[in-house]
């Protein structure tokens, strides 16, 4: 929302300062974003004519235009916009200006033609942020003057607000004024009285259906309009907040609009079919073209403004038709003012895709209220441009049953507001507080009853008004407390864990990735994965329009990445949320764990596991018989605690990573941590160390490849019994002296006993036992 | 007598101190001090001396030169073994800065830095961590916040609508502020509770903006919880996570799920404002939705990003950079 500060004090004694009114604005809510000056001439830019246009063949983007700038001679310049006709005054930058922006204009040449300046948008003049075309000057504009004494123009410093959705009446400039003239203790300068017609009767009616959409709707004619120009004052103040001057018709509309937030319409009686207004809902497929040109297509939903002849004239509280402008012929007109539900604005502004000055307005609360002030204002606005402006009695003022009540009284108990913000504000000060902002204020029994005003229609229950008298006692007289907490601050156990389970993994020296959640629609299945997944409805765009199921794809994308820039070899893990499709209400989200190891072998990630098995006290089995699906299907196991699959381990399978580029093997570890690390484990019980002196037994298998050493280990320790102290896997063998289909697995065996030292026999029965246990597996001893 | 001890303690000496490796020195021990060595003989030769004064003044001598024997033994042996390590340290000289293996520490991403080192603060101040679903219901995410279907609000927040279940009833969520309502769901207050997470919102990527992102928002209900608690707590943490030298500012914002509510700012030891976040008082009606009772209970949340945390701390130059996955990127913090 852009505030004109000379505007502003107009309306309240604010003091001159900017950046004080600033500081106070920012205090209230209404956030400064910038404080801009704008309107400043900028020398060197001089008004100039059309004199006529030209394309040359070999230049698509930009033509020549051949202007007049007062002096006979005919300038060429270079455009880039095509907005103008024969005719039309633009400004003109004639070469060795220095625009606001630091640009020095130049004579550059295109295609080997010089250019003798630029043709000037209202953004490069720093008059507003309009980039579309060549501002262009009212018809009679003399020529070569300075474009700033051409049009009248004074500096403006203009207050950039982010005004926030609960402050309707701060699309004003009037709710702006109150809002800091309360704080600083000054009133607003009074509005004018409604307006007492002296002219002839003459209506023009009001069929108000739809009266749950358009709850009020106003016409007033007025007579003896001379289109004209406005006075340079309105101008130069439209222009500072953004909008272009047209006339003083439309000007005045626009200066009400932005003063008093009360957006209206002035229509051309004599063009106004049937001299009336009828306001309905759309037909379903119903057209009509808007003043921008485009044909609307309308549903049931929409309300429409028609003539009464029943021809749609505008989409209610959105925008005008094509046909209603005011020409330069007009001479007498209706005035709409209308005050539409907030809802039904918005709905149809965001099928449509059509937001205006007005429907921003509208869909956050108009003042339904509020028009005698803005008719009376209006008229005061175009009589200065117009002598003998008359209003003609019989205005109308057709209201339905759904309008809101002018008057809210809302209940707010004393001790409250001070519970809320820890304060011990007096009633007495909050009355004084709530007053200026015009919430009028009785107190009986610690409870004030407050009647809002109809400009703040988000003031409805108790705490809004807490709000407001902590908005005007200051948040910085707020005292600062700290709570005392009875608790005691900390990490779940689980989040414990995962902090722990991080650590481990770059301990490992694997790094930590965050790829996209978002996937390509095909990127599941080239991972060798489920297709099935959640989709986004309205993604940005199709690469991203998929919920992972799986950490995988983006780890092997970030893997594709590395390798692509040189980086082969790349440790990554990521710990995220996956959104698997359930049956509940909502996806079967958890948390998981995948690590990628490029380069790496299975046995890298099988070891990986065991650190993390080891470091966090976790188990599975690790099940080769089943194949996780798109791992190598002879080197990867799925791990399984109880029935469940909780993880995989092993290689990606080669063909998925051709399908993601992925030169190098990659060993992958997947986990479901949601489920790994929600149980506690076991906390390890103390065994005594034996004081007794230890013996190695080595002992050396031919296994066959069928059997795995998971399961010779096993068989070991069984028959070890508690004997066995420690047991390694030493060497793997295969070649000579090893059957064929088998591989040589040596182990050695440190066996203790807690009370005695072992002897050699029974020592030798041990071994006996092993060699007899791990022979049941069809395994031999080697030599 | 004495005369030959003392000159046999002399050349004993003199022999020891030649001898040049530590084999010779125990060779000698046993020669020399043995039971066949010349001190041993001197010995067995004092019980011929005629009177028992000559016995002692010769026996001392003895004993004497035996000892100065064994001293000089032990010391030329320490001496020996220490020139020998000597040498043995010297030969086992090596070039620490010869270090051919790559550090091998995984980075930890920034923004799972920034993340610890804001529960860390929180925990510190009293505060719990809880986490919730990132695809959430629309009542979670909108209208239990005080955003009813078709409130203005819900247009600011640029939602990924997926198509689970019934048509715009899931939403990829957009703030962390349905796991306020999830955790007074669950847990009876008092809830002094910090709730980070990643949200999604439907916004073009550039240096300042990402699709997905990270937000950290914090819960406090309890009995008589004022603003004043906010703007304490909002201060507290200030000084805890970037210094004693910082301070911080509320002013009056809006926000459907809190009231009153505010933008809080941080103003650096250098007198400058930066925007942090948003907060304030929650709203009856979020009470109420979550089934507490707004007579019983008050409280405040506030909430802010995480990556920009990220960003800022380590100075980097858009925040895409941060989610590119390139090793040269992680491996640099």
């Amino acid at each position: 929302m852009k505030i004109v500060h000379s505007w502003l004090i107009d309306l309240a004694p604010l003091g001159t300062d900017a950046a004080s009114i600033a500081t106070v604005m920012t205090e209230l809510g209404l956030a400064v974003e910038g404080i801009d000056q704008v309107g400043t001439t900028v020398p060197g830019v001089i008004t100039a004519r059309v004199i006529r246009t030209e394309r040359h063949p070999d230049a698509a983007k930009v033509h020549r235009v051949f202007v007049d700038a007062g002096d006979g001679i005919e300038r060429h310049v270079w455009c880039g916009a095509f907005n103008m006709q024969p005719g039309d005054v633009l400004p003109l930058a004639t070469p060795g200006t220095v625009m606001p922006d630091g640009r020095a204009i130049e004579p550059k040449p295109i295609l080997g033609i010089s250019s003798d300046g630029m043709l000037c948008s209202a953004r490069e003049l720093g008059l507003g942020d309009d980039h579309a075309g060549i501002v262009v000057l009212p018809v009679g504009t003399p020529l070569g003057l300075p474009y700033g004494d051409a049009l009248g123009l004074s500096p403006e410093t203009v207050y950039d607000l982010d005004v926030t959705r609960n402050r309707p009446d701060c699309w004003g400039h009037l709710g702006v004024a109150r809002d800091v003239a309360a704080r600083l203790g000054v009133g607003v300068h009074s509005s004018p009285a409604p307006v007492v017609p002296s002219g002839p009767a003459r209506s023009a009616p009001v069929d108000l259906g739809a009266g749950t959409r358009c709850a009020r709707f106003t016409s007033t004619v007025i007579s003896g309009v001379s289109v004209g120009t406005s006075p340079d004052y309105i101008r130069n103040r439209l222009a500072a907040a953004g909008m272009r001057p047209i006339n003083n018709v439309v000007d005045a509309s626009n200066y009400v609009m932005l003063e008093l937030n009360q957006p209206n319409h002035a229509y051309d009686l004599a063009t106004l079919g049937g001299g009336g207004f009828k306001v309905r809902c759309a037909a379903d497929g119903e057209t009509m073209v808007t003043l921008d040109g485009v044909e609307r297509t309308l549903t049931a939903t929409d309300l429409l403004i028609c003539d009464a002849n029943d021809s749609p004239i505008g989409i209610g509280g959105i925008m005008g038709g094509l046909h209603s402008e005011i020409s330069d012929t007009t001479s007498t007109i209706a005035l709409e003012m209308a005050w539409f539900e907030p809802q039904g604005i918005m709905d149809t502004a965001t099928r449509l895709g059509l937001r205006s000055e007005a429907s921003a307005r509208f869909e956050r609360g108009v003042d339904p209220y509020g028009m005698p002030a803005a008719i009376a204002r209006f008229v005061e606005l175009l009589a200065l441009s117009c002598p003998d402006l008359i209003v003609n009695e019989g205005l109308v003022d057709a209201r339905s049953a759904s309008l809101p009540p002018e008057r809210a009284a809302v209940s707010c108990r004393v001790a409250k507001v001070n519970q809320v913000l820890g304060t011990n504000i007096a009633a007495s000060t909050m009355v004084a507080l709530l007053g200026p902002i015009g919430f009028t204020t009785t107190l009986a029994d610690d409870v004030l009853s407050v009647v809002v005003p109809s400009w703040r229609p988000d003031c409805r229950a108790e705490i809004d008004i807490v709000e407001e008298i902590a908005r005007h006692f200051g948040y910085a007289n707020v005292g600062r407390t700290v709570p005392k907490s009875a608790m005691h601050g900390r990490l779940s156990p689980i989040q414990v864990r995962r902090r722990a389970l991080r650590e481990v993994l770059l301990g490992l020296g694997i790094s930590e990735a965050m790829p996209n959640p978002f996937l390509s629609p095909d990127d599941l299945v080239a991972a060798g994965l489920d297709s099935r997944a959640v989709r986004i409805v309205n993604p940005l765009a199709a690469e991203e329009s998929v919920l992972r199921t799986s950490l995988r794809p983006g780890l092997l994308k970030a893997v594709a990445f590395n390798e692509s820039h040189r980086r082969a070899g790349v440790h990554l893990f990521e710990i995220g949320h996956v959104y698997p499709p359930g049956e509940g209400t909502l996806p079967n989200e958890f948390v998981a764990l995948t690590v990628v190891l490029a380069g790496a072998h299975a046995g890298a990630a099988m070891a990986v596991w065991r650190q993390i098995a080891a470091a966090m006290g976790l188990g599975a089995r690790v099940d080769q018989s089943l194949v996780p699906a798109g791992l190598h299907p002879t080197r990867s196991a799925t791990l399984s605690a109880g029935r469940d699959a909780i993880g995989a381990v092993g290689e990606v399978h080669p063909d998925v990573l051709d399908a993601y580029n992925v030169t190098e093997r990659v060993a992958i570890l997947e986990l479901n941590l949601s489920v790994m690390l929600a149980t506690e484990p076991r906390v390890t019980q103390w065994k005594p160390t034996s004081r007794f002196p230890s013996s190695d037994l080595d002992v050396a298998f031919s296994v066959p490849n069928t059997v795995v050493a998971e399961k010779v280990e096993k068989a070991i320790k069984q028959a070890a019994g508690n004997l066995l102290a420690d047991l390694t896997l030493f060497d793997v063998y295969v070649g000579a002296g090893v059957a064929d289909a088998a591989r040589s697995l040596a182990y050695r065996l440190r066996l203790q006993a807690l009370d005695r030292t072992l002897g050699e026999s029974e020592l030798a029965s041990l071994r006996d036992k092993v060699i007899g246990a791990v022979g049941k597996l069809g395994a031999t001893l080697r030599g | 007598m004495i005369d030959q001890v003392l000159a046999a303690r002399d050349s004993a000496v003199a022999r020891v101190g030649a001898a040049m490796v530590a084999a010779d020195v125990r060779a000698l021990e046993t020669e020399l001090l043995g039971k066949k060595g010349p001190f041993a003989e001197f010995k067995m030769a004092l019980g011929k001396l005629a009177t028992v004064d000559d016995k002692k003044v010769a026996g001392q001598a003895v004993n004497e030169a035996t000892a100065v024997v064994g001293a000089a033994l032990g010391s030329r042996l320490a001496e020996l073994a220490a020139a020998e390590r000597l040498v043995q340290l010297e030969t086992e000289r090596i070039d620490l800065t010869e270090v051919t293996s790559r550090p091998g520490r995984g980075h930890a991403h920034i923004v799972t830095q920034a993340w610890q080192r804001l529960e860390d603060v929180f925990i510190g101040l009293g505060f719990q961590v809880a986490e919730g679903p990132e695809v959430e219901t629309d009542w979670y995410n909108f209208e239990a916040l005080n955003m009813g279907k078709g409130h203005p609000a819900r247009g600011e927040f640029d939602t990924l609508f997926t198509d689970y279940g019934e048509p715009g009833t899931v939403v990829l969520r957009t703030h962390t502020s349905p796991v306020q309502i999830r955790v007074m769901q669950t847990i009876e207050p008092p809830i002094y509770m910090v709730m980070p997470g990643r949200v999604f919102r439907r916004d073009t990527p550039d240096a300042t903006h990402m699709p997905v992102f990270h937000q950290i928002e914090g819960l406090v209900i309890d009995r008589n919880i004022t603003m004043a608690d906010l703007a304490g707590t909002i201060e507290a943490f200030t000084k805890a996570f970037f210094g004693g030298d910082f301070t911080s500012r509320l002013r009056p914002s809006y926000f459907p799920f809190t009231e009153p509510s505010a933008e809080f700012d941080i103003q650096t030891p250098s007198g400058d404002w930066l925007e942090l976040g948003g907060c304030g008082m929650v709203h009856p009606n979020v009470l109420t939705a979550a089934g507490l009772d707004p007579e019983q209970w008050s409280g405040f949340a506030f909430g802010f990003g995480i990556d920009r945390m990220a960003k800022e701390r380590h100075a980097v130059g858009d925040l895409r950079e941060m989610y590119t996955n390139d090793i040269r990127f992680l491996e640099q913090f």
